[in-house]
């Protein structure tokens, strides 16, 4: 077992496909929440598999896009002062702020590295004491749980040079903004596999319940989102709302206890600003009162200006999943991967870079 | 055009977008295919140059000569399978084996920043020798600079290489046809993770090793053969994906390839797994298509599979009529999608 290799297999996923075309009697319409399985649907072709009677509508899952304009302005601040060394995940050096993104922050002399986990940001830190470390803690409940643990590790070593500008969010408040918009189309979730693998899945049971959906955890290679989607359109056709894991080699109902509660420990519940959607209560993270010192909010002055979305992107209604990349006007026109005008495009799991990067027509 | 028009004209690259120079213009994507296309050939463009080859193909009296330049700027400069020495060599080499030419002589130029060990400089020099000795390349001028400390990384070097062309050799993408096949002289990947474990402290239960290697040898017995070759080009930054699209938009056609049919090292998609790198865009320094009538592609598989670094060759796909998109691909589970040219370098994913 590679854990990779026989999930891409084409005779299993064209069997896959083949139980979908028979359970299937009218037209369903399934949100995957999250940005990694859009990248894989888009990728692989999942969506060419499937009867077309069955929408793929691709949802608000992928934290580079959903990071506000204004924090995106903020790190680009405090990233290009003098004694900072700021230090970020790869894919949110190239978001595009209202100015620059943080790669022409590097460009024009700032210190910005880009790290594999904020536990290599402490390490920068310890090793150097007459700098400023900052750490972008932009992510899921996936990454939460590792930033909570630098936090930790920086107050361990007593470091007074290590602080943090966070943004994370959390996805089930998210499901319910969705569905709770007036036009929702979406009838079943396919929740994301990694943030469940840490959270476990009971915070979704109330939610199947109350709005009337089936949510099926689900992972990310093809075999695993045509498996999911079959689990939630069998409920769909039998009339169930229940959550059901198809990721059964990664997920517990309860989820990574030890990750939970030093999560807990170090962040409290916050509203948060989506780009493109707005403001969803209790939707992020914040630190707690006692770890203050170690927020590059508090600690620099920056400032915070609102900034508007270009009017003609459609952004919102592709995150909400109420309209596809290829409805919008500026797609592949003025809206690139290299001059992105909103959130789905900046990052790869974007739905609209998906688009672009595998879909969109450009031979002369 | 005289001097005074050429100062007049304004840069094509509008300052909005980037004042500055940023990784990702070195990056083998897009956007370094933009400064190229929109600064440097706009402005240098003569009939040579405009080829865009992977070197220049001048004709000299009844005889054609190859000529071709590389850069090395690497850290680490050892890494599992070669170093910048070897690297500057075949990377000149292997241009303008692209060419169809046999390399002969070499230029190397070194930038050497204050305080670097001298032992380390012999070791890369050796590596050089023996490298140009494999390749019967020989270096017959050169030159070096040093520069202060902290201006440079170590040690940077610039290879030129000049190659004759035999007689009878016509390489030229315009030659590409409908049906034509494309073959990959090997596994793809493995320089650039190679590379990337050490650069980032990544580590893996086995070690990558880089796919450096000089081609001139598999391209000389390919030539002998008289396999009516289209187009060769080596696989360097940005990958498979890069080197096929380049192909692809220079001539009016699309390039068909099968997902399965690429040959991946596990260690190497694993590690690009782990990153959400996709292997396809991922930097090689030994291996390169074969652009080439459907009817002589077995034979050319199997005289590359007669070389240690063509052990894995493969016909991946063909040529097709003009579709939607320059280079589209039938992923592993059988549907279609395009693969495009990057914007820029990869970055490593959130999640």
């Amino acid at each position: 077992m590679k854990y990779v290799s026989e999930y891409r297999d084409r005779e299993s996923a064209i069997a896959y496909a083949d139980l979908i075309r028979k359970l299937v009697t009218r037209e369903w319409s399934i949100m995957e929440v999250c940005g990694g399985q859009t990248h894989s649907i888009v990728k692989y072709g999942i969506d060419q598999l499937i009867p077309n009677s069955v929408t793929l509508i691709h949802g608000p899952g992928c934290p580079v896009c959903v990071t506000p304009i204004e924090l995106i302005d903020q790190a680009a601040e405090i990233a290009g002062f003098e004694n900072v060394i700021f230090c970020s995940f790869g894919d949110m050096l190239r978001v595009p702020g209202s100015i620059t993104d943080l790669l022409g922050v590097k460009a024009s002399g700032g210190d910005v590295r880009m790290v594999y986990s904020p536990v290599d940001a402490v390490r920068i830190a310890a090793a150097n004491p007459d700098r400023e470390i900052v750490f972008f803690a932009v992510g899921f409940e996936t990454t939460a749980p590792v930033t909570a643990a630098a936090v930790l590790q920086a107050e361990h070593l007593g470091l007074n040079n290590f602080s943090l500008l966070v943004s994370h969010v959390l996805v089930p408040p998210a499901i319910e903004a969705v569905l709770s918009g007036e036009d929702c189309a979406v009838q079943g979730f396919l929740a994301a596999g990694h943030v469940c693998s840490v959270m476990g899945y009971t915070e979704y049971e109330p939610i199947a319940e109350k709005y009337g959906v089936p949510i099926v955890v689900t992972g990310f290679e093809p075999l695993d989102i045509l498996e999911g989607i079959h689990m939630c359109l069998k409920q769909l056709e039998e009339g169930r709302a229940d959550v059901e894991n198809q990721y059964l080699r990664a997920v517990s109902r309860d989820g990574n206890r030890a990750a939970i509660e030093i999560m807990r420990s170090v962040f409290e519940i916050t509203d948060r600003k989506w780009r493109g959607i707005g403001r969803i209560p209790d939707s992020g993270f914040s630190l707690r009162e006692r770890f203050a010192g170690f927020d590059a909010g508090k600690r620099f002055e920056v400032g915070s200006h609102e900034v508007d979305e270009p009017e003609i992107c459609i952004s919102g209604e592709v995150l909400r999943g109420n309209k596809k990349p290829f409805e919008c006007e500026a797609f592949g026109k003025e809206c690139t991967p290299e001059r992105p005008l909103g959130a789905p495009m900046v990052s790869s799991e974007g739905a609209c870079a998906a688009y672009y990067r595998y879909r969109l027509s450009r031979k002369r | 055009m005289d001097t005074r028009k050429i100062t007049e004209i304004t840069c094509p690259i509008s300052i909005s977008d980037y004042p500055e120079i940023t990784m990702a213009h070195g990056g083998g994507g897009r956007l370094m295919n933009d400064l190229i296309g929109k600064i440097m050939l706009r402005v240098f463009s003569n009939p040579i140059l405009d080829a865009r080859h992977d070197g220049a193909v001048i004709a000299v009296g009844e005889g054609r000569l190859a000529f071709a330049t590389d850069s090395h700027v690497i850290t680490p400069l050892f890494f599992p399978g070669g170093d910048i020495g070897a690297l500057s060599v075949y990377g000149t080499v292997n241009d303008l084996a692209m060419c169809g030419a046999h390399a002969k002589w070499l230029s190397a130029g070194f930038i050497i920043e204050e305080g670097f060990s001298m032992e380390t400089l012999w070791r890369i020099v050796l590596s050089m020798a023996e490298a140009s000795m494999k390749t019967g390349v020989s270096i017959v001028t050169g030159d070096t600079k040093v520069v202060d400390r902290g201006k440079g990384d170590g040690i940077y070097i610039n290879t030129a290489g000049i190659g004759i062309i035999p007689p009878g050799i016509d390489i030229d993408p315009s030659r590409i046809t409908e049906g034509d096949a494309v073959v990959l002289s090997g596994d793809i990947g493995r320089h650039g993770m190679a590379v990337m474990a050490i650069r980032e402290g990544i580590e893996l239960e086995s070690t990558i090793r880089s796919d450096l290697a000089p081609l001139d040898s598999m391209v000389r017995d390919l030539l002998r053969e008289e396999l009516d070759i289209h187009c060769m080009r080596d696989l360097t930054r940005g990958g498979l994906a890069s080197g096929l699209n380049e192909i692809a938009s220079m001539v009016d056609s699309s390039i068909r390839i099968e997902e399965n049919l690429i040959p991946v090292q596990d260690e190497v998609q694993g590690a690009c797994e782990i990153l959400g790198f996709d292997p396809l865009y991922v930097a090689n320094e030994g291996r390169f298509v074969v652009i080439l009538p459907r009817e002589n592609a077995e034979r050319a598989v199997e005289i590359l599979r007669q070389h240690d670094s063509g052990r894995q060759a493969e016909i991946i796909g063909f040529v097709e009529k003009p579709q939607y998109a320059d280079v589209l691909m039938t992923s592993s589970i059988g549907s279609e999608r395009i693969v495009d040219m990057m914007s820029g370098e990869q970055l490593p994913r959130i999640c």
